[in-house]
């Protein structure tokens, strides 16, 4: 049984201005230790994806059709408070920006002796201040900080311990929201490493959420790419890497510049995101699309499967032949 | 070719706010040094980028390079004038030469203003024009060359009814309608859509080819500045610590930290198992540098001078400059 | 624009953000409440003069203190003025005070605010200390003392109530500049060569206006509130107009022989007066809050 499976999952915002479909019809699996990239841009739902596996979407959000089961259990149907047993022990969540995200007036001890004492009620405070100690050293961090405040750290050391608390409970499932989004290049690398070793460590399945297309294409063995809240695409990395099919997540790769290479051709997409209170009819990415017709603008092309573990959304999937290099 | 924009020894230094303890107490005044003696120079045409991460300085070297902000000391060259100390009239005539675009499109442009007025509006302030009929004409101008097309369409709309390409268009359209000679660019594609960054590159390509434009290119992102630049500067807490031609110093890094910085850089490739080169601790604070070499603490070459002595930066190949005593004899 | 185009555009640019008001929620209908008891007042006022049924000055159309008949449905007052007539007309000294303070207080608070907070340094910490000071007093002894001292009288009601309020204007005006001076767009203006004065007026007064107009509200309902107290305490007007303010004072002194209705109806009117400005103020104080996008 996977550990996660969402099913034709559908949230909606239903806003002033009208209902905006975060998130339609997305569905996928997760097995126990595997990672899984969401990645997207601005309005793509990647975010909104992520915060309702733990039902945690904001308010004026709702969670509007589909399934989310952890462990065969459909989260949905959930009582409040069976929720709050499962958010934090079986699944944890690190939040993009680690500015704010740490209570300033509490020591990073403090932190974790609270979370983990709140979950598992019967361990004493000692225990959870030494399996905080234990964290700190798996983190980087030298375990005589522990009664040190938020401020006193820096971003990356930060967001290090949001990861930290994150995994304290032992969780089976991680999901990290842009976890590096705001922080440097040598830093990044540092987290994602990180990452990488305490899911060894632990075993914990992760879903990296990112708009950087490059981290994910390294970090992630499954890779779903998301636009205007639908899946276009969903392969294995390497798959995806050689073979990319949906028009989209072919001129993503084109654009994205490769330190590697000299003399690159790159190219962008044209036009812009679209309006999501009002999307295009019928494929949502047509009016970007080089290669749409008639049909894009008036049906909406179903996900299709296309064999070797790889589903696309276009009606005329046309494998590119080599990558792009 | 000429120089157009000359920096030398250029510092800011700014003055730490102390607690009330502190105050009370000390009377040692500590200082954040954003920018600790840099000197370059850019040449007529060319695109330099200045690049490092956050709190290396490029931010307000840039602003320096501007005049947004006063250097501590050091000096700053304009076309072969020395524009240091200018103020006043002098320097809003020089404004009309030397431009900015800023990092955060949804912050640039003012939210009560209709963008046919910002982006005429440094039309009206200089006083360049006579009446309606030709600020119009100028702005449909260059509205068309960003690629806001029709103008007319777009000139009475405000910012928050468009996108962030649209708006930093918008906000390139400002810049170049006083036609200057030299640009600052100040992460000018980070907080845009991956999908979109190359068209505003290519558009700043473009407008270089037709204006004759100079750029100094501030990013964090090392593979656009390898795509968009002639000449790279790398910064690190405050200093230039490699400076080289795009060719020369993307395949022969010499700097540890540029090889460090350049080998953590993701890429695009599920294959490529790539090795980070690890770097010891973070970047310390700026307001307590390591002593000798700032880069010291972290580098997996120290040797014993790297903690004594500031190594300076020196031609070590033909037009690659570096700062560092493994190469410094 | 010819006549035909012109009126139905006016039309629409004065329905449109009414009906918009709608939409925002209950803070959206506190404004809209707000200003229709506001306008009602003030048409009232307006109209007033000609839609009474007895002269509000003059004195016996009626028995003295006569309570709510069918003639006099607010009844009459010592003087046998007729109540409702002096209803439909009193507001005006009032809503004249109130607007004229409103108005001085544009006029110093706002540029003051605005150029201290741009200008900072030790010009602007000099100018808030001045402020500050005045501010820690209690309004309505300060109107009191320099009512007392200029004498009764329109503007000099409006004087006092203005001295009260500017340290109002000049903080909300300051910290709001303080927070976006240093916004990009600012510093955009600056590299693209503005002047001082056009940056104040271009790219931060028109971001600064939401909370002005908050205050403006808030202003008109403490200065009415304030003005009827002045009149009460006989700083106010002092010769006898008809005036809500100067009724509820004599009405007072009719209370205890049982003749309600000589202060309550002047009462309910000021109250209702500043009831509506001070809705208009909170509804717009909070539909202008920055609230959570989506």
């Amino acid at each position: 049984m996977p550990l996660l499976e969402v099913n034709s999952l559908v949230v909606e915002y239903r806003t002033s201005r009208g209902k905006i479909t975060a998130v339609e019809d997305v569905s996928f699996s997760l097995e126990k230790g595997e990672t899984l990239g969401l990645a997207g841009e601005s309005g793509s739902g990647k975010s909104t994806l992520g915060l309702s596996i733990m039902r945690l979407v904001p308010y004026p959000g709702t969670i509007a059709g589909g399934q989310i089961k952890i462990d065969g259990v459909d989260i949905l149907k959930l009582r409040e408070q069976e929720m709050r047993a499962i958010r934090g022990r079986k699944v944890a969540y690190v939040f993009q920006d680690p500015m704010t995200s740490l209570n300033p007036v509490k020591r990073i001890g403090d932190h974790f002796v609270e979370f983990i004492c709140t979950h598992e009620p019967t361990v004493k405070k000692g225990q959870a201040f030494n399996r905080a100690k234990d964290i700190l050293k798996n983190l980087g961090i030298s375990p005589e900080r522990i009664g040190d405040y938020p401020h006193q750290f820096s971003g990356g050391m930060r967001q290090r311990i949001m990861i930290g608390l994150a995994i304290a409970l032992n969780p089976d499932l991680v999901i990290a929201d842009e976890p590096t989004t705001a922080l440097d290049v040598i830093v990044q690398a540092k987290i994602l490493d990180l990452l990488e070793t305490l899911r060894r460590i632990y075993g914990m399945a992760l879903i990296l959420i990112s708009h950087d297309l490059s981290i994910i294409l390294e970090r992630c063995k499954k890779i779903i790419v998301l636009y205007a809240g639908q899946m276009v695409e969903y392969a294995n990395s390497e798959e995806l890497h050689e073979n990319p099919m949906h028009p989209y997540t072919q001129g993503l790769l084109r654009s994205i510049p490769n330190i590697e290479l000299s003399d690159q051709q790159l190219s962008a997409i044209p036009g812009s995101p679209p309006n999501m209170l009002n999307p295009p009819p019928g494929c949502r990415f047509w009016p970007r699309c080089q290669f749409a017709e008639k049909k894009c603008s008036s049906e909406a092309p179903p996900l299709v499967d296309v064999g070797n573990q790889h589903f696309v959304r276009c009606f005329f999937h046309v494998s590119e032949g080599t990558n792009n290099e | 070719m000429s120089e157009i924009v000359k920096a030398e020894n250029l510092k800011k230094y700014f003055p730490v706010q102390k607690s009330f303890f502190e105050q009370l107490f000390t009377r040692k005044r500590s200082y954040v040094k954003a920018v600790d003696d840099v000197t370059f120079s850019i040449k007529k045409g060319e695109i330099f980028a200045l690049a490092g991460e956050s709190g290396c300085g490029k931010t307000t070297t840039g602003r320096l390079v501007i005049k947004l902000v006063n250097p501590t000391s050091g000096r700053i060259h304009f076309s072969g004038e020395d524009i240091t100390n200018l103020k006043g009239e002098r320097l809003r005539l020089l404004r009309r030469k030397m431009q900015m675009i800023f990092q955060d499109p949804y912050a640039s442009l003012n939210p009560r203003m209709r963008l046919g007025d910002a982006v005429g509006h440094p039309l009206v302030i200089h006083g360049l024009i006579e009446g309606k009929k030709e600020k119009q004409e100028l702005v449909f101008e260059v509205l068309s060359k960003v690629g806001l097309t029709p103008p007319e369409q777009f000139v009475n709309l405000y910012p928050h009814q468009l996108s962030g390409g649209q708006r930093q268009r918008a906000a390139l359209a400002r810049s170049i309608i006083l036609k200057p000679e030299f640009i600052v660019a100040d992460e000018p594609v980070s907080m845009i859509d991956v999908s979109l960054r190359t068209t505003i590159i290519d558009l700043m390509l473009t407008l270089r080819e037709e204006l004759g434009l100079t750029y100094l290119f501030i990013t964090h992102d090392l593979a656009v500045a390898k795509y968009i630049s002639d000449r790279i500067a790398i910064m690190y807490l405050g200093r230039i610590i490699e400076l080289g031609s795009r060719e020369t110093l993307f395949l022969k890094p010499m700097h540890p930290y540029t090889q460090a910085l350049l080998s953590a850089i993701p890429v695009p490739n599920p294959e490529r198992k790539r090795k980070p080169i690890e770097l010891a601790g973070e970047v310390p604070s700026p307001i307590n540098m390591p002593s000798g070499c700032r880069f010291h603490p972290r580098c997996p070459y120290q040797k014993d001078i790297c903690s004594k002595k500031e190594p300076r930066l020196k031609e070590i190949e033909r037009e690659h400059f570096v700062e560092c005593f493994l190469y410094d004899v | 624009m010819s006549k035909s185009e012109a009126k139905p555009k006016i039309l629409a640019s004065i329905f449109m953000p009414l009906i918009s008001l709608k939409r925002r929620g209950p803070s959206g209908w506190m404004v809209i409440f707000g200003l229709i008891i506001v306008l009602g007042l003030v048409i009232m006022t307006l109209i007033g003069p000609w839609i009474t049924p007895y002269d509000p000055s003059k004195s016996l159309v009626g028995p003295i203190r006569e309570p709510p008949t069918l003639q006099h449905p607010f009844g009459t007052n010592h003087l046998g003025q007729d109540i409702l007539s002096r209803i439909l007309v009193g507001g005006s000294i009032m809503l004249q005070v109130a607007a004229l303070s409103v108005l001085i207080c544009l006029l110093i608070g706002v540029p003051v605010g605005l150029f201290s907070s741009y200008v900072g340094g030790a010009f602007d910490r000099i100018v808030s200390l001045i402020i500050d000071a005045v501010y820690a007093f209690p309004g309505l002894v300060i109107a009191i003392a320099i009512a007392a001292m200029l004498g009764p009288g329109v503007i000099n009601m409006s004087l006092s109530i203005a001295v009260v309020y500017i340290p109002s204007y000049f903080r909300i005006v300051r910290s709001h500049v303080l927070s976006i001076k240093e916004l990009t767009y600012v510093e955009a203006a600056r590299a693209i060569g503005a002047k001082w004065y056009t940056i104040l007026t271009r790219y931060i007064f028109p971001n600064v206006i939401s909370s002005i107009v908050v205050v403006v509200t808030i202003n008109f309902a403490d200065a009415i509130l304030t003005a009827a107290g002045l009149t009460f305490i006989g700083l106010g007007v002092t010769y006898d107009i008809p005036d809500w303010g100067w009724d509820l004072t004599n009405g007072r002194n009719y209370l205890a022989t049982g003749a309600w209705w000589m202060i309550t109806f002047p009462g309910i009117m000021i109250v209702l007066l500043a009831l509506g400005f001070t809705l208009m103020g909170e509804g717009l104080s909070e539909m202008l809050n920055p609230k959570l996008q989506r």
